[in-house]
């Protein structure tokens, strides 16, 4: 690697600076959207600032009951989990600065674990409403897992066939040749199939309307989250606004890497910088149809629905759409 | 209610553990507790502990003369804000043998009636912000505004109206506010179709309601349901077709059950839905007809404030009021003496009461995810119904068995009715 220390390090801090404030502006966003399409005036867009501000000033508070050590531990593990993701994204037509040191199969566990921090903090708090709420994120990702990785998994095989040699499971790799135009019509519907499950896993990744159901605040008043406060809670609401643009970079790098420079013909300094902007219209164009306009059209589901949704349907479309991906590379 | 929590035998297993809801708690909005005892997500057991939000308004209104306690009477309750002045003012006329002039009936109707649409409306909205669907809450609240301003029009405010008095109304409702009711009243039938389709053909509200907080026919019954919960069970009750009063009795009226949108009753949650939209277009009818038949004449038989408290003073007697609120029967019952001022006795019994017990059957099988829609269904109302806490003098609370509360009971009717 080229990259020196120094490099690195202030490369890293602007991307997890970067990263952290794009989420934040992005959960606003989605608040004053939201707000808009039910009706309501909404936040204005720098409320998710002034609430981290003000969590991080208010006491952390420790339940009696609570494991303390594991309890304050699994914040920092789920926003030090979410923050590492941010190293491996291809932002616009940048190689990541992780690039090198990890594959598609990292970034499949490192998004496990904030919800497994949360699985684990919330039954650590030793309150009754987020053991019920731990027990649901658990079985939540029992049921989203399997369709998510199948989706992963099945466009870095496919890349495979048509790349030998090259590394098909780096973000990178996959981002620079998109599959929609290596496929034939098959391997086309088959990636369609694909990207239709992950549009659905992706509300589920994120515990949003209508799979909040591990924080389901009107039924156990905020489940997993509902003994945390101050600090902790600050952390894990950073965690959450870092993954909404993880999840979503994700998908616009295996679904729609293209960018604008070439388009335009734009060289050098201008070009990068249209296409990381086109990267960010992107992310939100894809937060905004699998988070903001389902979590406003939908009531939240029951955790027996949800899992039986992801099991049968989702995971069947996936199934579906690996098995043309795989007729498409013998035809 | 019980001592012990009613159980359900699931599988033989009895490894449950035990969640509280409330009394402070998202899904309620008025304090309340359950204990629910839990297998996994599914409810087998619950107990129920109401008592919060008791005011001692009876005790209140019975060192009131009664003019001041028809104003507290309207207070017992915000959403039911006419519905107990309107039992309570029957039974005050009923003991005092007052008459009500054809005219302030048919008013007292017409308010009585727009306060069901609001609230069934703020009901479906509470109930899609419990099933997690706030984008619907919002817009249904959002429509429940026209009806809120039509009653500012016609009444001077948005919750206690303050429109009926012993003997008729306080407020006419003048021939050139006729048109504005009119119109709200196009409004709403513009939209029911709206409502409906939103409400009972929306696929996340169908899965989480249907079949979910069942009650049987014979439970309703046996249980005393009231209202909207007993009819979505497919009982056929309603103050309104049973014993007609006000204005009711010049109309046809018809106790709604989901059978008038052809379902099978089952008593769930997406039947009260029914119920309560369907109840909507039936006020609307209602209203139409009171605006179209308002018969000419006075609106009150004692016009005088002096003259109404003096007549007051001097009548002797007891007598009952009820009303079909939007929650189902109200029931207050007065005793009047001679000489005094005040009541002797004053009974206020609302809706909630009768539709407590209902609870249990129909939490009892369903899931931890559907306690609020459940809890939601019968739109219960804590602060209507809370006659009772019981506490000593340290402030602290204990709890009594059927028999003392019995006993309490009888040495408190005794003690009243001297």
């Amino acid at each position: 690697m080229s990259v020196t220390i120094a490099q690195a390090v202030w490369q890293g801090l602007v991307i997890l600076f970067g990263g952290t404030l794009l989420g934040m502006f992005y959960k606003g966003l989605d608040r004053k959207l939201a707000a808009q399409m039910q009706g309501r005036i909404g936040p204005p867009l720098r409320q998710p600032f002034f609430d981290v501000v003000k969590l991080m000033v208010k006491e952390n508070v420790v339940p009696d009951h609570a494991v303390g050590w594991l309890y304050n531990l699994m914040p920092l593990v789920s926003l030090a989990s979410v923050a590492t993701l941010l190293f491996y994204l291809p932002l616009g037509g940048y190689t990541p600065l992780l690039g090198g040191y990890g594959d598609l199969i990292l970034i499949l566990y490192l998004l496990a674990v904030p919800s497994l921090a949360m699985v684990v903090g919330g039954f650590a708090a030793g309150s009754p409403f987020a053991t019920v709420g731990a027990q649901r994120e658990m079985v939540m990702m029992m049921a989203y897992e399997f369709p998510l990785a199948i989706t992963f998994l099945s466009i870095a095989w496919r890349l495979s066939a048509i790349l030998p040699g090259q590394p098909v499971f780096s973000l990178t790799v996959l981002a620079a040749n998109p599959l929609w135009g290596l496929v034939g019509p098959i391997g086309f519907i088959g990636l369609l199939l694909l990207f239709f499950a992950l549009l659905i896993v992706t509300p589920a990744e994120l515990a949003k309307i209508p799979f909040d159901i591990p924080e389901a605040e009107t039924e156990i008043a905020g489940g997993i989250l509902a003994e945390y406060s101050g600090r902790n809670l600050a952390m894990f609401y950073l965690g959450d606004a870092i993954k909404m643009v993880v999840m979503s970079s994700l998908m616009v790098a295996l679904f729609f890497p293209y960018g604008l420079a070439n388009v335009f013909n734009v060289a050098g300094v201008w070009g990068g910088v249209i296409d990381v902007a086109f990267f960010l219209v992107k992310v939100f164009a894809v937060i905004f149809v699998a988070v903001i306009a389902v979590r406003v059209g939908f009531a939240r589901l029951k955790i027996g629905q949800v899992t039986r949704m992801f099991w049968l349907p989702v995971t069947g479309v996936a199934l579906l759409g690996m098995l043309l991906l795989t007729l498409d590379r013998f035809v | 209610m019980n001592n012990q929590s009613i159980k359900l035998e699931v599988g033989g297993s009895t490894a449950c553990y035990t969640v509280p809801v409330g009394p402070v708690h998202p899904a309620l909005k008025e304090p309340i507790r359950f204990h629910f005892d839990l297998d996994g997500e599914q409810i087998v057991g619950v107990d129920i502990k109401p008592g919060f939000a008791h005011r001692g308004i009876e005790y209140m209104g019975m060192r009131r003369n009664l003019i001041q306690t028809l104003y507290l009477s309207e207070r017992i309750c915000g959403i039911c804000s006419i519905s107990h002045p309107l039992a309570f003012t029957q039974a005050v006329e009923n003991a005092a043998g007052i008459a009500v002039p054809p005219r302030a009936q048919y008013i007292r109707t017409i308010i009585g009636e727009l306060e069901r649409i609001h609230s069934h409306i703020l009901w479906a909205g509470v109930g899609a912000h419990e099933l997690g669907f706030d984008t619907l809450l919002h817009l249904t609240w959002n429509v429940r505004e026209k009806c809120m301003d039509l009653l500012e029009e016609l009444t001077g405010n948005r919750v206690d109206y303050a429109i009926p008095i012993f003997g008729g109304v306080r407020r006419d409702i003048p021939a050139e506010k006729a048109p504005l009711a009119v119109e709200a009243l196009g409004y709403y039938k513009g939209l029911l179709d709206q409502l409906v389709d939103t409400f009972l053909h929306d696929k996340s509200i169908e899965m989480r309601t249907r079949g979910i907080g069942a009650l049987t026919y014979d439970q309703a019954v046996e249980l005393c349901a009231v209202g909207p919960v007993t009819r979505a069970a497919g009982v056929p009750k309603d103050v309104r077709q049973d014993m007609p009063y006000l204005a009711y009795a010049d109309m046809d009226i018809k106790a709604i059950t989901p059978r008038d949108l052809g379902v099978e009753p089952t008593g769930d949650v997406y039947d009260n839905i029914i119920v309560r939209l369907l109840e909507v277009a039936q006020s609307i009818e209602i209203i139409e007809f009171c605006l179209e038949n308002l018969p000419e004449g006075e609106i009150t038989s004692i016009p005088k404030v002096p003259a109404l408290l003096a007549a007051l003073k001097n009548a002797e007697g007891e007598g009952i009021g009820r009303h079909e609120a939007p929650r189902g029967e109200v029931i207050h019952y007065v005793r009047l003496v001679e000489g005094q001022d005040e009541m002797a006795a004053w009974k206020v019994k609302a809706p909630t009461y009768s539709n407590l017990m209902s609870w249990v059957p129909k939490f009892l099988g369903d899931e931890v995810a559907d306690i609020p829609i459940i809890a939601a269904s019968i739109d219960p109302c804590m602060c209507c119904m809370d006659r009772v806490h019981i506490a000593d003098e340290t402030g602290t609370t204990s709890e009594k068995t059927k028999a003392e509360l019995v006993r309490l009971s009888r040495e408190k009717t005794r003690r009243i009715c001297g």
